[in-house]
């Protein structure tokens, strides 16, 4: 089983949204981190950086395998969790405490068209 | 059945292996494919071989080719094979192997490549190194779409026009394909011009550019103020540089560059005609995830031991595919190994007088033919072994004299004047014997 | 093979060496000319002068032969014992080979020599040309790229500028099969093409019905490679090149499975425009672990004129030139023209082989895949049975051990046992005196285990592989744990490749 919280939405490439205000706060979900095993570099935009909905924002790394990283909102990057670039494994150990990114949203409506817990729970099958 | 020796089937093995599968012939393992497709004629081949007869075509191949005393470099350099490195490098349990993503059955490649990581780094004075790439100007290339990379949404890459010339068009013909707009650093006094570098950068859209260390004329380049104008301009440069000569001048490191590029065929590799050779890449570390190729990593076995394996790997063809940093998958490995035998034999002391023997030599040959009034001095920038001289005789004439005596030098650059190289190999006699054919003109 | 654990640096001392080098003549002579710029500090200003010395090992050469020899004797090779590594066509690498392509005189020559001083070397070029031409059906042949991805690189290079020069210019994508090797998709991305996936159907093969709404005038060609790295012969290609070539594009044929086919088919008469070989899978010469490789590029007569440059050609008084230079070529995609040494040892082994048996050697290597396949397929899940060429795929373990969480009646819970993987199977032959198969490639299985013998193998070794394979099923089915610990007699067990990737050290000096 893996790990939903109740209240962040949720997008169908697996990573989830916190909205703090205009601020979409972005990171990957338990079953995605799980799926990628351990987990051995992030790739991170910059700051400042524009990041688009559905458009690769970075990539998450293992030993054999690289997924990409698919944003879930437009918007600007004024966040980044620098802590990950030397300890990747905080991902592994909680994705959820462990965001990656945070966006200031350029469109804050496009939140609504992600998932709900229970929507993310039905499209894993949990 | 003709027999034949590399392949080990009797007509019992065949008919047992065929009974197996449960088709009565060979040929019945072909029948997906179309009949128009399965070729019918006779292969317009030789006749099969003996290995005597192999040797000796190859011995009659060998005739025809002229051999001379090789006093030319331009990217090929004729510097001593000690005998040890081909010796050690032949062994089968190297060149028969695949590459190392078996780690546990791998450890003398893997071994061997983080060695050779170390000195290359050694050499540049850079921090990371890749395991090998195809030769010096596809690491060049390479390195031009790695400054694309470093830098994002920029498109242009500046070459100096003191690069060699093949290096320049294996770059060129990358970057057309693949969409990187080429700009030009002028020269001044045959070196890369500070103050053309610092109008091109001014005109924006700069990713990187691409200097040698040393150049088409055998200027070693002094690059007083470049790291500092192309930071600047969040760009990153790139050094070419002959590995050999990195020894004893200042290194691309020490210069405060980003990525370093070149042929690793000066440590010890034979001419071979042009290949195989080994293009070595390495590069400063906030780089590293953009650094194409292959890279050993030290790690520990599941018992605690050290050892080593490939690393890194997200950033290649076979997991990112179309993502990947570079489409190179073999790279030079064998001849990484030639290179790190060379330089363990060498050592510092060895590398030092290789070059010291290579520029006496050099600059003997220098004010030798300078001293025969056939020629006049181009630049006076200091040089280690290669130098060029503007001919008061036709360049065709001079090269063919030297070639009719058993010469191989005065090769022609695009202005007109001639180059010429010497490597510790070239014995004072040898070059006395050159001097005095151009003592004849 | 045993462990050793040294590296080079280690064994330095400080003062010691290794080489053997001549006395400096010119020095001595004081005959430096008329700067006193001979020696090396006279030619050099401080300010061009690296500060310290590189820190290389300082070492004898006994040091030196005793290191190397060591380290070699942790290595797998052709020559220690059976690669079942698909796409790899690990086949022996003759010796007459090296020897050939080691002769003094061959390794002597300078790359920018004139033609009139190289002509033994112009006609190896010239006749490999010919020769690959024969097995291929191309019209020519480039050998300037250094390995297989650097022909397809070379070979995508050539299909555009052929777009290019004829003014067609929004031919900007590639189609590219899903069980293609990674390197098609990184050279097409290189080569500034964008990458479209055609999908296979359940048969293995290219999805013609997927692939005909792709086709159009946005399209420069497709990449194949045939037999595909399931090892099934793309028996529609005359279907596929007919609709590729009714749309405008070039047909792109890897050669990495070229093996089956040597003797056998010609890509030319598939209908491919382009094509790459690499010399050191079908033409024998060693993989050097990891290279240096050749990937000559053959094209259709309607091509030639955007190979790259150099080139040999035939004079009409039949001696050999270079050609440098033409306005039509692709352009100069390696510093000299390729990899000379190897093209060496292709050219002894299409010698050796001649007309008379390269009729056998593709026919041998389908012949022992198709045995192997046959004869496993009851320990391991085959999930396409048909014929294969040279290499064909499993799908791991039918009996795999893995158990679930028992209870029983009084309660006492046995833990679930996690079955052998396809890792698991490949560590395992390790210990048996094999390499592994290739393995997790090509994607489209999860437990792929891809085999391919070569025809260099005697039947009594492929049937010892066969027996250690039916073997470890058997130990996987009694207790996968035997599986999951392996290797047990390599120089190492399994390496942390995690913390490899978390914490690099990648060279001596983060090492100490």
């Amino acid at each position: 089983m893996s790990k939903i919280i109740e209240g962040l939405k949720y997008s169908e490439t697996h990573e989830w949204v916190k909205v703090e205000g205009n601020v979409a706060v972005i990171g990957v979900s338990d079953f995605a981190q799980k799926e990628m095993g351990d987990i051995t570099y992030v790739d991170m935009p910059e700051f400042d950086d524009e990041v688009t909905r559905e458009e690769e924002f970075g990539a998450l790394e293992s030993v054999k395998a690289s997924s990409d990283l698919i944003c879930p909102v437009s918007g600007t990057v004024v966040e980044r969790n620098d802590e990950l670039e030397d300890a990747p494994e905080l991902i592994n150990q909680d994705p959820y405490a462990n965001w990656i990114i945070k966006v200031e949203m350029s469109d804050p409506s496009e939140v609504d068209a992600l998932l709900d817990a229970a929507g993310y729970a039905a499209l894993i099958g949990e | 059945m003709a027999t034949f020796s590399y392949f080990p089937h009797t007509e019992d093995d065949i008919r047992k292996m065929l009974q197996r599968i449960g088709v009565s012939s060979i040929d019945d393992l072909y029948n997906d494919v179309p009949g128009e497709f399965l070729y019918k004629g006779e292969y317009d081949l030789p006749d099969a071989m003996s290995e005597q007869q192999i040797r000796e075509h190859f011995a009659a191949l060998d005739s025809r080719n002229t051999k001379l005393k090789i006093f030319a470099g331009a990217g090929a350099y004729d510097h001593y094979t000690p005998s040890v490195v081909p010796y050690l490098a032949a062994r089968s349990e190297f060149s028969t192997a695949y590459t190392p993503y078996q780690a546990e059955i791998s450890q003398g490649t893997l071994r061997y490549i983080f060695e050779y990581q170390s000195m290359i780094c050694e050499l540049t004075g850079m921090e990371i190194s890749n395991a090998s790439m195809y030769d010096g100007p596809t690491a060049a290339a390479e390195a031009m779409f790695m400054a694309i990379a470093c830098t994002k949404k920029k498109t242009r890459v500046l070459l100096s026009d003191t690069l060699l010339p093949n290096v320049r068009k294996v770059v060129e013909t990358y970057a057309r394909f693949h969409g990187v707009a080429l700009g030009n650093i002028a020269q001044k006094d045959g070196q890369t011009s500070l103050e053309s570098l610092k109008a091109e950068l001014e005109a924006g859209d700069v990713a990187g550019i691409i200097v040698p260390a040393v150049n088409r004329f055998g200027i070693v380049e002094d690059f007083t103020g470049f790291a500092d104008a192309v930071h600047e301009a969040k760009a990153i440069v790139v050094e070419y540089c002959d590995p050999s000569v990195l020894a004893v001048i200042k290194t691309p490191g020490e210069w405060g560059f980003d990525v370093a590029v070149g042929d690793g065929q000066s440590l010890g590799l034979p001419l071979n005609y042009g290949g195989p050779y080994v293009g070595f890449m390495a590069c400063a570390k906030e780089h590293v995830r953009k650094l194409p190729g292959r890279i050993v990593g030290q790690t520990v076995d599941a018992e605690g031991k050290r050892c080593f394996v490939l690393t890194l790997q997200a950033r290649e063809q076979h997991i990112r595919r179309e993502k990947a940093t570079s489409n190179i998958c073999s790279n030079e490995s064998l001849m990484a190994l030639y290179v790190t035998i060379y330089l363990s034999l060498m050592g510092p002391e060895g590398m030092h007088k290789v070059n010291s023997l290579s520029s006496c030599g050099a600059h003997y040959l220098h004010d030798e033919l300078l001293a025969t009034g056939k020629f006049e001095e181009v630049f006076t920038a200091p040089f280690v072994k290669e130098f060029v001289l503007k001919p008061l005789v036709p360049a065709e004439q001079l090269q063919q004299a030297l070639l009719d005596a058993g010469y191989f030098g005065a090769l022609a650059t695009e202005e007109g004047y001639v180059s010429f190289c010497v490597t510790e190999k070239r014995t004072k006699a040898e070059i006395d014997g050159l001097v005095n054919v151009v003592k004849g003109l | 093979m045993k462990y050793y654990d040294k590296l080079i640096f280690e064994l330095s001392k400080k003062g010691r060496t290794g080489f053997s080098l001549p006395e400096n003549e010119f020095c001595a002579s004081r005959n430096c000319g008329r700067k006193p710029s001979g020696c090396l500090c006279n030619a050099l200003p401080e300010n061009l002068r690296r500060a310290e010395a590189p820190a290389l090992p300082e070492v004898g050469e006994v040091d030196v032969v005793r290191h190397y020899t060591n380290l070699s004797q942790m290595n797998f090779g052709v020559d220690t014992g059976f690669y079942p590594l698909g796409s790899c066509t690990m086949k022996y690498n003759p010796k007459i080979n090296e020897e050939v392509a080691s002769m003094p005189g061959l390794q002597a020559l300078h790359p920018l020599q004139p033609a009139s001083t190289v002509q033994g070397a112009l006609e190896v070029y010239y006749n490999m040309e010919k020769a690959l031409s024969a097995i291929t059906g191309m019209s020519c042949f480039t050998f300037n790229p250094c390995a297989g991805a650097h022909g397809e690189l070379t070979g995508l290079m050539i299909m555009r500028q052929y777009h290019i020069l004829r003014g067609d210019l929004k031919r900007t994508k590639v189609i590219v099969p899903d069980s293609a090797h990674g390197t098609n998709p990184a050279s097409a991305a290189v080569c500034g093409l964008e990458v479209v996936v055609v999908k296979s159907n359940a048969d293995g093969l290219v999805d013609v019905a997927d692939l005909k709404p792709l086709l159009g005038d946005d399209i420069a060609g497709i990449m194949m490679t045939n037999p595909n790295t399931l090892g099934l012969f793309e028996r529609e290609i005359g279907e596929i090149a007919a609709l590729v070539h009714e749309c405008g594009g070039l047909l792109y044929y890897d050669g990495a499975n070229m093996n089956p086919l040597l003797g056998m088919v010609r890509p030319g008469d598939m209908g491919f425009d382009i094509m790459h070989l690499n010399l050191h899978k079908t033409f024998s010469t060693p993989h050097g672990g990891g290279g240096p490789g050749s990937g000559p590029v053959g094209v259709a007569a309607r091509l030639e004129h955007c190979l790259p440059l150099p080139r040999v050609v035939r004079n009409g008084d039949g001696t050999f030139g270079i050609l440098g230079e033409s306005d039509e070529s692709a352009g100069k995609v390696s510093g000299f023209m390729g990899n000379f040494g190897i093209i060496l040892r292709a050219y002894a082994y299409i010698l050796s082989l001649g007309k008379q048996n390269v009729r056998l050697a593709g026919k041998f290597a389908t012949m022992s895949a198709n045995y192997i396949k046959e004869s496993l397929k009851e320990c391991y899940k085959l999930p396409i049975p048909s014929v294969c060429k040279h290499e064909f795929v499993f799908d791991g373990l039918i009996n795999d051990g893995s158990r679930p969480e028992e209870t029983a009646a009084d309660g006492t819970v046995t833990p679930a046992v996690p079955g052998a993987t396809t890792l698991d199977v490949a560590k395992r032959l390790l210990d048996f005196g094999f390499h592994a198969p290739t393995i997790y490639f090509p994607l489209l299985f999860h437990q792929t285990i891809m085999i391919e013998p070569t025809e260099t193998e005697s039947k009594e070794t492929i049937d010892e592989f066969i027996a250690v394979m039916r073997k470890i099923a058997e130990e996987a089915a009694a207790d996968p744990m035997i599986l999951k610990s392996a290797p047990h007699n390599a120089p190492i067990s399994r390496p942390d490749e995690t913390r490899a990737a978390r914490q690099p050290v990648l060279k001596f000096r983060d090492a100490e």
